[in-house]
């Protein structure tokens, strides 16, 4: 005898913001009526912080990990112990979304050393015989629109051997002169990061011209902070040897999950840069870095 | 039984009477027959009338109520026919069905995209034809690199990132050293592998071979495959597109019809989500091909999420490849895609070709020559290896453009150092209208053209084939084939002759065939030329349809000559006399024509051998034909008379023709009546009698038995028109003797039939002329009649066959209307036998006799058939029943005895059963309504005596 659990939400995009009624329907599936000690739902808001093993020992970040921080958390009995029939029984719920104490509801955010998660699980409770039956959905959480005017801040940049820092020989750097801009600095993550990027002249074939996200998490803890910056993607905007002078399209489309408004707390901080990253024939790796300011409009 | 009825019968039969047939008096019978003519009102409404449309005012409307279908204006009763067409007409219905798998797509296509747009199917046999390989290929399935994997991602999508990995496990590896025809087959399997993923619910695995695919299309390791590669895998992504589309479509449609036309707020939050999610996978593929090319696919989606700014995006990304030849391709597949899902969008497609023209100069970069000589590739070769994708770009920007933006891309291909290359595919590509107009541009363009890359003989091909379509003007065109010519004599390229000649002269085309003969005859080089050189006369074809103008140039049958080669020559001919017979709209008798065309037709005629197909021999038989038919040398009949003999002599080959010939001088001796207004002069009689001697000495030399047979009763028919007895004689008396030749059965269309219903049907035929073809003096009465009634009785019928009985039968009614006092029908000037004997009672004794003897002949036959029981009692009954029909129409049934014979008849029709009812009460109600009319009271009575029998 199978028992099938689900949660089903209301929106299909299961995206929700503060505030408002997280909604849907407990669904029960079974051929025969189902004894049950109890049907109940939690709705948990975490952001778990965890320290790399580069900022700290690998035994400390193994052991040490910072304590999660609750954000929201909710639990209801929705069928008292007793029969579901057999069939499709759907039990609809509601949560109103509303943070602990004086705390906001971060926006959803998968990341390395920092992740926000906000899930909802569904538990029915059975009699000693039988296994307890669970069920876990996660959903996503928007942080509300911020207020005033955003400056996109655009930004122009001209990359010559001139300009590079951190490098070994200057001497045997070959000539080029990239130009570019990029639209906006600070960005609407519904929007994608766009902006130009033009040869000039190149002395060696590129072979490739790349943008790379880079997340940058701290994390504050009692023993001070630990910043780490780690790639969340990488879009290759030219291959090949390019088309001198044409100006290439920079564009690039903030990866829902992996992506959230820049975030600035006590405990930790979440921002995100990106870098062109232009790989020359001779492998030669030419990287200009700009740090970018999410948000959410 | 029966055989009592044939004791009863046999004593009447044998009765002499005077007049076996009843008397017809067949004017007033056909003034009778006739339906009841009914004097049409004005204002009746008449069924055929609705169909035309009538304007009345529109006040008049209101007064006729009944009728407005047809009076009101403007509305048009539905004509049957288009009504019918209109509606389900099962073909397009077929049709229709398969084009609604993708409805809403081709419906807004067809708004914007006419069928004067060539579909990128009708290219892709070509490029694969084109560009093959016998390089070794590889195919490298590299890891894909997906968003990096992290450790605390959610369930879901860990799910996903571990069959991925599962996936490339098993597919990371490298395939070298195939073949071209194992690539194809590795890419079909890889098309398969999309299908079974796709449909075993592994979405992702589905996406990951597309992205694999389109990896591929980054590597030009072995270029001259590239456009073949970029075919097949062209082709996975469009069933991927498909299978996409089709999926989101039918989450759009699992709750709610969607309207026909939707827009992105019509769909769905499920199926917008699943389209969002597709789209952020696709946009976060790291390498930009891979990334591209799904982008591109996933427009056709991006109906259900609005589209409006990802065309031009995707046309700028592309700006990002450095290959110029898989930036160009992927331009081309942009396009593809754009004119597939929004062909208004015209902005983007422009903007296309200019990023292509902008970034042209890398066809000339150090890394491609570099890659070019490792591959030792020679430039000409590469560069044809655009042609097809920008021909495909240009084809969709051009197409349906105006004027202004032609001229704008004409100026920007201008400023690119005319490039050989584009001014090639412009030439494919534009108007041809437009190219023509600009004719001594163009050429001014292609000679500037450097000669490295691009050969120029493909230039002026190309301009030669606009030039084919439409025409330059008026005053260019002896500068531009001057200009052209120039070029082309230098190259001594079988290739140049591709130049066209549809706007020149006689004297210009004269001089250009003696040019293209002086350049191919030396060494015999015609001979590896001939596609093209046919390709000229085809196009000469096109447009001389005159063809006194054509044959009366000097060169044009020496350039003939130069088909040396049966087949080939034979192909030209035939498509000269198509070209004839398909223009030449009034007969001629121009010699040059005539000679000319004589000659053609021979060389047709002598490709004839032992080993040609019948097909092949009915189709060269058809254009001779044609030709025969166009031949007219107007009132000059002797002249056509020996032209037709001329023309026996050299098609002696082919039957078909023979008959045409025939028939042509039949129509020839009728036509010569028409003219002497039936009244032969001595000449024109003498004309007529070597018309049918042609006739006669031709028809034996056909082997097909029963078109001789038909050509001597026609020939033999025309004869007698013309009043030459004697010779129709000898047509009949050759018909006659011939039949016993003919075979019990013959082959029609490959299949052995029993020749029974023909020869029947000759023989009716036959018969009915009889009736005027008078006796000859020194022969016995009726002598033709009894001839062919002889050969009837001692022809080899098929066993157990009825037809000889039907023969007898049907001449019944011949015998009767023989012995009327004014025949049925009468040939102008000819005396029939109603006049030769005119009602003489020996004569009619004759006849009588005749019928007493047929009569004789087939109760004796029915007897026997009465014997076997089963069929033969089944056809005994069907053949009394047809016997009692002659009579009751023929007979004079007055007399008893054969009144008596008709109801025996009768009775031993219905005696089994087999006869049918209706027909039989039909019968009945015929006589009863006959036994109405004068003299005819007798068969009222009849009509008593014939019982319908119940099947007991």
């Amino acid at each position: 005898m199978s028992v099938g659990l689900d949660i089903r939400l209301k929106r299909a995009n299961k995206v929700y913001h503060e505030g408002e009624v997280l909604a849907g329907v407990v669904v029960i599936s079974s051929k025969e009526a189902v004894q049950h000690q109890g049907i109940s739902l939690t709705m948990e808001g975490l952001v778990n912080l965890q320290l790399s093993s580069k900022s700290v020992g690998v035994f400390e970040a193994f052991y040490n990990s910072v304590k999660p921080i609750q954000l929201i958390t909710s639990n209801i009995e929705v069928v008292k112990p007793g029969k579901v029939p057999g069939g499709k029984t759907e039990i609809p719920f509601e949560f109103p979304l509303h943070a602990k104490g004086n705390k906001v509801l971060y926006e959803t955010y998968h990341g390395v050393f920092v992740n926000i998660q906000y899930t909802l699980r569904c538990d029915m409770k059975r009699s000693l015989l039988a296994k307890d039956l669970s069920k876990t959905c996660e959903f996503m959480v928007h942080c509300q629109p911020q207020k005033g005017r955003l400056q996109p801040s655009p930004v122009d940049f001209s990359i010559t051997p001139e300009t590079l820092q951190n490098i070994r020989e200057r001497v045997s750097l070959p000539k080029f002169l990239i130009r570019g801009h990029l639209d906006a600095t600070s960005c609407v993550i519904t929007q994608p990061l766009t902006g130009e990027l033009v040869v000039e002249n190149s002395e060696v074939p590129i072979k490739s011209i790349e943008l790379q996200l880079v997340r940058v998490e701290t994390c504050g803890c009692a023993e001070g902070y630990a910043r780490d910056a780690t790639e969340i993607q990488n879009i290759q905007i030219a291959e090949g040897d390019v088309c001198h002078g044409l100006p290439i399209p920079i564009y690039m489309i903030f990866p829902r999950l992996f992506t959230c408004p820049t975030l600035e707390t006590t405990n930790f901080k979440i921002e995100f840069e990106v870098n062109v990253v232009i790989v020359l024939q001779d492998d030669h790796l030419i990287t200009e870095n700009f740090p970018l300011k999410l948000c959410r409009v | 039984t029966s055989h009592e009825v044939f004791v009863q019968l046999a004593p009447i039969v044998l009765f002499p009477l005077v007049r076996h047939s009843r008397v017809r008096a067949y004017e007033s019978e056909l003034r009778a027959a006739r339906l009841e003519a009914v004097p049409l009102e004005p204002g009746d409404p008449h069924p055929l009338k609705s169909i035309t449309v009538r304007r009345c005012p529109l006040q008049a409307v209101t007064t006729q109520g009944s009728t407005s279908s047809s009076s009101s204006s403007g509305s048009v009763a539905p004509d049957p026919l288009s009504s019918m067409l209109d509606g389900t007409d099962p073909l397009s219905m077929f049709a229709a069905a398969s084009a609604s798998e993708s409805g809403r797509k081709r419906r807004e296509k067809e708004e914007e995209v006419g069928p004067d747009f060539e579909p990128w199917s009708a290219k892709r046999g070509e490029i694969l034809a084109r560009f093959t390989t016998t390089e070794k290929l590889s195919i490298v399935s590299e890891k894909i690199h997906w968003l990096a994997p992290n450790s605390t991602v959610s369930e879901k999508v860990r799910n996903r990132l571990e069959e991925l990995d599962d996936m490339e496990e098993g597919s990371q590896r490298e395939l070298l050293n195939l073949s071209q025809q194992d690539y194809v087959n590795r890419i079909e399997e890889l098309n398969q592998n999309l299908k079974e993923a796709w449909s075993s619910d592994q979405k992702v695995k589905a996406l990951k071979i597309v992205i694999q695919c389109s990896k591929l299309l980054s590597d030009t390791s072995v270029i001259q495959f590239y456009p073949s590669k970029f075919v097949l895998i062209t082709d996975i992504l469009d069933t991927f597109g498909r299978l996409v589309y089709e999926r989101i479509w039918s989450m759009c449609s699992d709750s709610r019809a969607m309207p026909e036309s939707f827009t992105a707020d019509d769909v769905n939050d499920t199926a917008k989500e699943t389209c969002l999610n597709w789209f952020f996978k696709i946009a976060s593929i790291r390498e930009l091909i891979p990334r591209l090319y799904p982008w591109q696919l996933g427009c056709t989606c991006h109906i259900f999420i609005g589209i409006q700014e990802t065309l031009p995006r995707l046309t700028a990304m592309i700006r990002g490849i450095g290959d110029p030849l898989v930036a160009v391709y992927a331009r081309a597949y942009l396009c593809r895609v754009g004119m597939e899902v929004a062909p208004h969008l015209k902005e983007s497609l422009k903007k296309n070709f200019f990023d292509l023209l902008a970034s042209f100069r890398q066809i000339h970069s150090d890394s491609v020559q570099n890659q070019l000589v490792l591959q030792r590739v020679e430039i000409p070769v590469y560069l044809t290896l655009y042609s097809p994708a920008i021909n495909w770009i240009l084809q969709c920007v051009s197409y349906r453009a105006p004027e202004t933006l032609l001229t704008e891309m004409m100026e920007r291909c201008k400023k690119l150092a005319n490039n050989a290359l584009l001014l090639n595919s412009v030439m494919w590509a534009f108007r041809a209208e437009f190219v023509a107009a600009r004719a001594t541009d163009f050429i001014g363009m292609i000679k500037d053209c450097d000669e490295a890359g691009f050969p120029k003989h493909l230039l002026f091909g190309s301009l030669g084939r606009s030039l084919a379509c439409a025409d330059p003007p008026e005053n260019e065109r002896l500068s531009i084939l001057n200009e052209a010519w120039k070029v082309i004599t230098k190259v001594r390229s079988p290739q140049v002759t591709q130049i066209k000649f549809v706007d020149f002269t006689k004297r210009e085309v004269n001089t250009v065939l003696a040019d293209i003969i002086k350049h191919m005859t030396p060494d015999r080089a015609f001979e590896d030329a001939y596609p093209q050189l046919q390709s000229v006369i085809r196009k000469i074809l096109n447009y001389f349809h005159d063809f006194s103008v054509l044959f009366s140039m000097e060169r044009f049958l020496p350039f003939l000559d130069m088909f040396q080669k049966d087949s080939v020559r034979v192909d030209v001919c035939r498509s000269i006399m198509e070209v004839f017979i398909k223009h030449q709209q009034e007969p001629t008798r121009d010699p040059v024509i005539l000679n000319a065309l004589l000659h053609v037709c021979k060389t047709m005629h002598d490709s004839v051998n032992a080993l040609t197909l019948e097909d092949e021999k009915r189709s060269l038989s058809l254009l001779i034909n044609g030709f025969i038919r166009m031949v007219s040398f107007g009132r000059d009949f002797e002249q056509q008379l020996s032209f037709c003999v001329e023309a026996r002599a050299t098609f002696c080959n082919l039957e078909p023709v023979l008959v045409q010939l025939i028939h042509t001088v039949n129509q020839l001796a009728m036509e010569t009546r028409r003219v002497m207004r039936g009244n032969h002069s001595r000449k024109t009689a003498a004309f007529v009698r070597a018309c049918a001697a042609y006739s006669f000495i031709t028809i034996p030399s056909l082997t097909s038995i029963f078109s001789r047979l038909n050509l001597y009763l026609l020939s033999g028919q025309v004869a007698l028109a013309n009043q030459c007895l004697s010779q129709a004689d000898a047509f009949f008396k050759a018909a006659v003797s011939l039949l016993p030749e003919v075979p019990r059965s013959i082959t029609v269309e490959g299949k052995l039939r029993s020749s029974e219903a023909f020869l029947l049907d000759f023989i009716s035929n036959f018969l009915s002329t009889l009736l005027v073809v008078p006796d000859h003096p020194e022969q016995g009465v009726l002598y033709l009649v009894r001839g062919l009634l002889n050969m009837v009785q001692d022809y080899t019928w098929e066993e157990n066959s009825d037809a000889k009985v039907r023969v007898y039968i049907s001449a019944l009614p011949l015998l009767a209307a023989m012995s009327q006092d004014t025949y049925l029908y009468a040939i102008p000037k000819v005396d029939s036998n109603e006049t030769l004997y005119g009602g003489d009672p020996k004569f009619l004794a004759e006849v009588n006799k005749l019928c007493e003897t047929l009569i004789g002949q087939v109760l004796d036959h029915l007897k026997a058939l009465g014997r076997d029981e089963g069929a033969g009692v089944r056809k005994q009954g069907t053949l009394a029943f047809s016997l009692f029909g002659c009579l009751l129409a023929h007979g004079d049934l007055r007399n008893n005895k054969l009144s008596q014979l008709a109801v025996n008849l009768w009775n031993l029709s219905h005696k089994h059963g087999y006869c049918d009812t209706r027909n039989s009460v039909r019968t009945l109600e015929y006589i009863k309504h006959q036994s109405q009319q004068p003299d005819m009271a007798h068969l009222s009575e009849m009509a008593l005596r014939l019982s319908l029998q119940s099947r007991a």
